[in-house]
């Protein structure tokens, strides 16, 4: 049975199909028609943000800590221009999104029309593939085969732009199965004899090492437990990027800690030293390699990753397996099977010695709450509640990588690719709304919070118990500390001047405000953040000059990490200063 | 003090097979600027029936990593079919069609005429005092032929760029 239906009426339906439960948007005078269509709809709930980059990390945010598409919704022109950071974002973080944006109508395309931009264009090459709708008969196909694009494969952000009048005109609409193009057909599984060698590899590796990535989260939590279970037969010792906390639990005494710029001690020197590296869904990123002619320089590399591209891009190795993590570690344990590793005493026992250097520590401070302390300090208070962390970007970041601790996937979200400072509020507002039972605690800085903070409205609207953790050291602390590191400690614009009073600005906004000044009130604080019902900002004033310590400066290897104690002020030269 | 350093070069030909739709030679183009990727000659039309398909061929130099990950990211497009690399896959022809219009009088005119002879250059156009001709070749055989006329009058050149295919019964 066919019927004719408007495309914004079209476009409504197939996204109750596809099982849509929040839309993350703002209204525009180019997306009327669609938010006609979304008047008393039941089905989907809609989620007005305060600004449209606020609705893409929401989406972000909600997709990351549930495993299903996050969905904008903006207006053309600047809603599209807006939503582009965080589409970006998605799509360095492979994050599954899709996004619609408005369009002015078809016959003004190309007129400088009110609020027209090329969205198209402008999101061509952050968007894993995007759409210009020209007709509504073809809009069931483009959102069927829209969702299928941004969740398989290596998820992430898919585009659709709907002009106004195409979503007034009529179409036919049956209702069934979308009629849409079987092109999209990524490869899941690796070859059997790449299988085999990888699994020869292992069992002869003396000193092998699992290096993990987003890829084992994406991949869903099936690759989570095969990790695991390939970790526990194989006893080699497991570290991970940022995008890969909480694959494997960070209470395993195989457990390394983060890798990379801000890695632990022992991940960098057992990555350096190994003579095996089992990369499972992680793209050997220059926050992680540091110096590439130093990297890793005796091992053998397994590369498993789902897109081909990321072979070889930066490094070079010996065995690709283009494939899902999933898919490809369960292959890998039919092959093992009894199979026994090589004894890795000798192996652990080195790692010991480099465990023993305690690369986390950090001065006591009588004067001053340290940003470690505060960090851990929330980890154990929060830790029974099993909380959902987000991250704004910088050092409180970084701490948060390394002091909080994570035992299960979907429990850490931050933007690691793109690294996008206003990315935590959205993110854990998204996240709240999927899971309206956790604790969701954005861990921000007082630079951070700020790019975003108009959000803090949406989780009021929406009465969202969200908690802001703000690690307030009145410096934009990541820039300081590499002004301090590599420019001579000229502070050139990093000082947080004129910050506002976060209590005050938290009740403004019908938030509970906290403020912590003294390390005695740091538990009590964090407890009665935790018993507020509603959502709660922490204005947490630590140490203004801690710096994030261990840290491999650009253009160093992993055998060159400065801790904390060494001697770091100073410059560099000019090679080292033009790496990012 | 620093300097930018530089990789040794190869040529490649890369043909891609791609869905016939909207924005899809931006796409591919823009994916060269985007990533920092060079294009020495692109070509594009449809090759099917219904013009639902569209052959490039893309001419492109880099170091041997920045062409394996051309390949992998033109791949990684949702409406590219398939990528060849023909310099990598063996044996292929590579033709281009250009239009060489020389301007002059005289013994020179004479000599531009024997020499389209000598390379197989059609006249196409004819004025008392120009001709334009039409040669298919090799780039390097249209490069020779441009470099001599240069000399005996050249005005304008207009080039097709590459068009390439496995030789052999095969399809690549």
């Amino acid at each position: 049975m066919s019927e004719e239906r408007s495309g914004a009426n079209i476009l409504v339906e197939s996204l109750v199909k596809q099982g849509v439960e929040f839309v993350f948007g703002y209204p525009g005078g180019a997306v009327l028609p669609i938010y006609d269509a979304l008047f008393g709809e039941e089905r989907i709930r809609h989620i007005l943000v305060r600004h449209e980059a606020g609705a893409a990390h929401a989406a972000e945010g909600y997709a990351r800590s549930t495993g299903k598409p996050g969905v904008v919704l903006v207006t053309s022109g600047p809603g599209a221009t807006n939503a582009v950071t965080g589409i970006a974002d998605a799509f360095l973080d492979s994050i599954p999104l899709v996004v619609i944006t408005g369009q002015v109508p078809t016959a003004l395309i190309g007129s400088d029309a009110f609020q027209e931009a090329d969205t198209v264009g402008i999101s061509r090459h952050c968007t894993k593939h995007n759409y210009l709708v020209k007709d509504p008969a073809d809009l069931a196909a483009i959102v069927d085969e829209a969702f299928q694009i941004a969740t398989t494969g290596r998820p992430g952000p898919v585009l659709i732009d709907i002009p106004k009048d195409v979503q007034i005109a009529m179409a036919a609409w049956h209702g069934g199965p979308a009629q849409r193009r079987q092109r999209y057909a990524p490869r899941t599984q690796g070859a059997i004899e790449e299988i085999e060698d990888a699994v020869a590899m292992i069992a002869a590796a003396k000193a092998p090492v699992f290096y993990t990535g987003g890829g084992v989260i994406n991949s869903g939590p099936r690759a989570t437990a095969l990790l695991r279970e390939l970790q526990a037969k194989t006893g080699a010792p497991v570290t991970s990027t940022l995008m890969g906390l909480g694959a494997f639990p960070a209470d395993s005494t195989d457990w390394l800690g983060m890798l990379g710029m801000h890695g632990t001690y022992e991940a960098n020197m057992t990555m350096n030293q190994s003579d095996l590296i089992i990369c499972v869904g992680a793209r050997f990123d220059d926050r992680v390699t540091g110096r590439l002619d130093a990297f890793a320089p005796n091992s053998k590399k397994i590369h498993i990753d789902i897109d081909r591209s990321s072979i070889n891009k930066t490094v070079p190795v010996d065995l690709p397996i283009i494939g899902d993590c999933a898919e490809v570690l369960q292959q890998i344990l039919d092959v093992w099977g009894d199979r026994k590793p090589q004894d890795l005493t000798a192996w652990k026992d080195r790692i010991d010695t480099w465990r023993q250097k305690k690369s986390l520590s950090f001065p006591d401070n009588r004067d001053a709450i340290m940003p470690q302390l505060a960090i851990q300090r929330l980890f154990a208070l929060t830790k029974p509640k099993d909380p959902i962390i987000s991250t704004e970007v910088g050092q409180h970041q970084m701490w948060a990588a390394q002091h909080f601790h994570f035992f299960s996937p979907n429990k850490w979200l931050t933007s690691g690719g793109l690294g996008t400072m206003g990315y935590g509020l959205p993110a854990a507002i998204g996240a709240q709304l999927g899971n309206p039972d956790s604790l969701v605690i954005d861990i921000a800085g007082d630079a951070s919070i700020q790019m975003n903070i108009q959000e803090l409205g949406t989780a009021t609207q929406y009465r969202l118990p969200v908690k802001i953790f703000i690690l307030n050291n009145e410096w934009m602390g990541m820039v300081r500390q590499w002004q301090e590191l590599t420019y001579e400690s000229r502070y050139s614009n990093s000082y947080s001047d004129s910050l506002p009073d976060f209590v005050k600005l938290a009740e403004a906004y019908g938030w509970k405000g906290i403020r912590i000044t003294r390390e005695s009130e740091l538990d009590d604080g964090i407890q009665a953040m935790m018993d507020y019902p509603g959502p709660v900002i922490v204005d947490c004033c630590v140490h203004n000059e801690a710096n994030c310590f261990p840290m491999i400066p650009s253009g160093a290897s992993h055998t060159e990490m400065i801790l904390y104690g060494d001697s770091v002020a100073g410059t560099m030269d000019d090679e080292a200063k033009a790496l990012v | 003090m620093m300097h930018i350093k530089h990789e040794a070069e190869e040529r490649h030909v890369l043909t891609v097979t791609v869905d016939n739709e909207a924005g899809i030679l931006a796409k591919i183009a823009g994916l060269f600027t985007a990533r920092g990727y060079n294009i020495d000659s692109l070509t594009v039309a449809d090759i099917t029936e219904n013009h639902s398909v569209s052959r490039i061929t893309i001419v492109t130099h880099g170091p041997p990593s920045q062409i394996d990950q051309i390949h992998a990211q033109l791949e990684r497009l949702v409406p590219v079919h398939k990528v060849v690399d023909l310099t990598e896959r063996g044996p292929f022809v590579q033709r281009e069609l250009a239009l060489i219009k020389v301007a002059g009088m005289g013994e020179k005119r004479v000599e531009a005429l024997r020499i389209a002879g000598v390379f197989r250059a059609k006249p196409v156009d004819t004025s008392t005092s120009s001709f334009i001709f039409e040669l298919t070749g090799a780039p390097d055989k249209i490069d020779t032929f441009v470099a001599i006329m240069r000399e005996l009058g050249l005005v304008e050149v207009g080039r097709t760029g590459v068009v390439g295919m496995i030789r052999g019964a095969g399809e690549a």
